[in-house]
């Protein structure tokens, strides 16, 4: 249940409806400890038949049978990495929520940080063309400044 | 007889529109003031027009006129008023007569309130506004009209999706789009700087206002819109960086950029260019939220009227508009002639500049984190998915970079400031701040690092806030008569903007601390069995049916037991709507002062004896995730009744005194 419609386009959603079916008692890893890593990895993982909604937020059957396949691993004994990699290598990258770091992303990634390098180099060059005006004053201005302070005074 | 009135008000709408970018045009070239006066009056009755076709509209839906295919496709005899109202803008088709009446709206504000703009600023302006009427009125009564008959209307309507029938939900729309469509405002008037050439603080002081109506506009919007996901969807969520949710946001954060920098145009005369270029990326990022979410390009659960055809046409008047608005930009805004007045790096002027810098940072991970997937499966044919760990790793450490050097901004001078001194003014908050990483680190669990920083972010923003506040009106180093005096005479700009950046504050501190301390559990329970969720047992007593105007439910009853004794008992009930086949929700919501006692039934389960599953939240400091962005709103509206921005206030004043000498000679 992603967020439906609400926030631009409101009143649009299409489907629906109970959410965080991820959390049922009758699914759930008798070892607590291992429960919380297998949910912790529900938010990382892409159910591929919803619209953008993790199998931790989705009630299909698709993002059921991924729970299980992942509570099976962590069960087993598997490390994330290699739960990951065993869903990649058969679903494809689209299967993470959280894009690999890799070339073909150093956009997506890297932009960002980019942009931001980009305008504090901005700022500073612009600093530094600034500080010629901040040179000494002429003489001719000097005089006209001295001739402005003797009214003021 | 309305459908048809409601149809030919919609072309009048769109032939006065034309009228409009034509008469003010000409008027314009000619400096001819009946011709601008008649460009006006075509804006006023553009909107007039358009408010005729929407009430009609409004009247087939409140009539249930299913002879009216977009009335008989969203709407139901047995649908409460309210939502048979809301319905209006529930579709495709009502949605753009919603966007439209906003254009309008706006365009005719501008012709009536703008009296004292320069009259070929204003002519500008109001054509800008008139094209912009064009293009959307033009694709409403042309490829989207909400008024089309069908041959054989249905006995029944098909209704509206139940999960949108909801108060909150009902009327979040007229605000998102005032939002989004205000910033059209502010876009004709960079378009009629750029043709003008000349980008002054009068021009900035003119634009604040109308980008302060749009901002708090859109920012009720949105929070509206969350608030609603937060309840109704099920499980406490509020926030899904879901590609809808995306396309209000950029507007938001590029509408916030633009409040800012004018302040510098306005102020010190600097910045001209990037204000101008901000204006008009905030109606584009709009145009390319109504573009998304109606096209289908982007898959999101707000699959809302889906239509690539439509969406082709949206993406030719994005391209266009935004188009030519940019083009004119980059062949004018060299040739502005800006003040263009100097500032050191250290100084509220180079403040602002960071602020900018981040917010427009932050913006582009939002349009990436949007578009890049779409972006590199038609490059390489690869799909990738990009969902909140990404926001996280991005979003997340540039806006709090952007809410670190916050506080300081105010506190310093213009032109050059004196950053030690606002550093010392700020010791107070930093040592508070300190102190709440220092609690949140050593004593919630889990997430430390997140909830430390959040808490401290929080505490630094209203602590900083309320210091400069003290710092104006000198509180402590002035007599307290003085201080009082000055405080009275704060202008009302100052309140707004204090009370917007306390919003804020209020806001990380409750999304810090919900998103790290929610608490969740979930059991079947049978009559008499119990629950615990944080430091609360909830113990189900019953389930009933309940029958609704059109749906009936199970409602459940479940008392709570905090640890102060017994509370009131609370009712989620699961609903069926039979018009639709559609099972959801509603949520029994029990707040605790800032936090909420969050209470779902679902499906029963059937064993020895009946059970329902229930599922239960402690979602701590919830609330303030939701009244934060209401206080940045109020700031903004606060602000925005400040004299020396009152719509048109200030036209007739000098920008800025003439060089110092011969005010003195």
């Amino acid at each position: 249940m992603r967020a439906a419609a609400k926030v631009a386009v409101a009143p649009f959603v299409a489907v629906l409806l109970m959410a965080a079916a991820s959390n049922d008692p009758a699914d759930r890893l008798p070892n607590p400890l291992q429960e919380t890593r297998a949910r912790a990895l529900f938010r990382d993982i892409r159910c591929l038949v919803c619209q953008n909604q993790s199998i931790d937020e989705s009630d299909a059957d698709l993002a059921e049978d991924l729970r299980k396949i992942v509570r099976g691993q962590v069960a087993a004994g598997r490390s994330n990495d290699q739960i990951k990699r065993y869903l990649v290598d058969r679903y494809g990258e689209f299967v993470l929520e959280r894009p690999a770091f890799s070339v073909g992303n150093a956009v997506l990634w890297g932009a960002p940080f980019a942009v931001v390098l980009a305008g504090g180099a901005v700022i500073l060059a612009r600093r530094r063309r600034a500080l010629p005006s901040e040179a000494p004053l002429s003489a001719e201005e000097q005089a006209r400044l001295d001739e402005i302070s003797s009214k003021l005074i | 007889m309305t459908d048809e009135l409601g149809a030919f008000a919609l072309i009048l709408a769109l032939v006065l529109s034309v009228v409009q970018a034509g008469a003010s045009g000409l008027a314009r070239l000619r400096h001819d003031a009946t011709l601008r006066g008649a460009g006006e009056g075509a804006a006023f009755g553009a909107f007039m027009a358009i408010a005729v076709a929407f009430f009609a509209l409004m009247h087939a839906f409140v009539t249930s006129d299913f002879s009216v295919m977009n009335v008989a496709a969203n709407s139901h005899t047995e649908k409460p008023l309210l939502y048979k109202v809301a319905a209006v803008w529930g579709s495709h088709e009502g949605s753009m007569l919603l966007w439209c009446l906003a254009l309008t709206g706006f365009g005719g504000a501008v012709a009536l309130f703008g009296r004292g703009l320069p009259s070929g600023l204003k002519a500008l302006v109001v054509m800008t506004q008139g094209m912009l009427g064009m293009l959307f009125i033009g694709y409403t009564a042309l490829a989207s009209n909400p008024f089309v008959r069908a041959m054989t209307p249905p006995v029944e309507g098909a209704s509206l999706n139940p999960i949108l029938q909801d108060p909150f939900l009902a009327i979040h729309p007229p605000f998102l789009y005032s939002g989004y469509v205000g910033f059209s405002v502010v876009f004709s008037f960079a378009v009629a700087a750029l043709i003008e050439g000349k980008v002054d603080a009068a021009w900035a002081r003119w634009v604040r206002p109308w980008t302060l109506a749009a901002w708090s506009c859109l920012t009720v919007g949105i929070t509206l819109g969350s608030f609603w996901a937060y309840y109704e969807l099920g499980w406490g969520g509020w926030w899904f960086w879901d590609p809808v949710e995306n396309a209000s946001f950029m507007p938001w954060l590029i509408g916030t950029a633009l409040l800012h920098s004018a302040i510098v145009t306005e102020k010190r005369g600097a910045l001209a260019g990037w204000t101008v270029f901000l204006a008009l990326a905030a109606f584009t990022f709009s145009m390319l939220g109504a573009f998304l979410v109606r096209s289908g390009v982007l898959t999101s659960v707000h699959a809302f009227a889906v239509d690539p055809k439509r969406g082709i046409l949206l993406l030719g008047i994005l391209a266009f508009a935004a188009g030519g608005a940019f083009s004119l930009f980059a062949w004018r805004a060299p040739a502005l002639k800006g003040e263009g007045g100097l500032f050191a790096p250290v100084s509220r002027e180079g403040s602002l500049v960071l602020n900018n810098l981040f917010l427009a940072a932050a913006t582009l991970t939002v349009l990436l984190g949007t578009l890049y997937p779409l972006i590199r499966q038609a490059l390489t044919g690869e799909a990738i998915s990009v969902g909140s760990p990404y926001f996280a790793l991005t979003f997340a450490p540039l806006m709090a970079a952007c809410l670190l050097i916050l506080p300081a901004g105010p506190l310093l001078a213009w032109k050059r400031g004196d950053a030690l001194g606002a550093l010392q003014r700020l010791w107070g908050a930093a040592a508070l701040a300190l102190i709440a990483a220092l609690i949140g680190y050593f004593l919630l669990q889990p997430q430390k690092i997140f909830v430390a920083t959040g808490l401290a972010l929080g505490v630094w923003l209203i602590a900083g806030s309320a210091l400069e506040l003290v710092t104006r009106v000198k509180a402590g180093s002035a007599p307290v008569s003085e201080s009082l005096r000055r405080l009275g005479a704060l202008p009302r700009g100052q309140w707004g903007m204090t009370l917007a950046h306390m919003g804020l504050g209020v806001f990380v501190l409750g999304a810090a601390f919900e998103t790290s301390g929610r608490i969740d559990a979930a059991e079947a329970l049978s009559i008499g069995q119990s629950l615990k969720v944080g430091a609360y047992v909830l113990t189900l007593k019953g389930v009933a049916p309940n029958e609704g105007p059109n749906y009936s439910a199970e409602r459940a009853t479940l008392s709570v037991t905090g640890p102060h004794g017994a509370a009131a008992d609370v009712t989620p009930e699961r609903r069926f709507y039979p018009a639709n086949r559609q099972t959801t929700s509603q949520v029994a919501i029990e707040r605790h002062g800032a936090s909420d006692l969050y209470v779902v039934v679902g499906d029963r389960r059937d064993g020895a004896k009946p059970a329902w599953l229930i599922r239960a939240y402690w979602n701590p400091w919830a609330r303030l995730i939701f009244g934060g962005p209401i206080l940045m709103a109020l700031g903004g509206l606060i602000s925005l009744s400040d004299r020396r921005l009152r719509l048109a206030a200030g036209a007739k004043r000098r920008a800025l005194p003439q060089v110092l000498p011969e005010a003195v000679g």
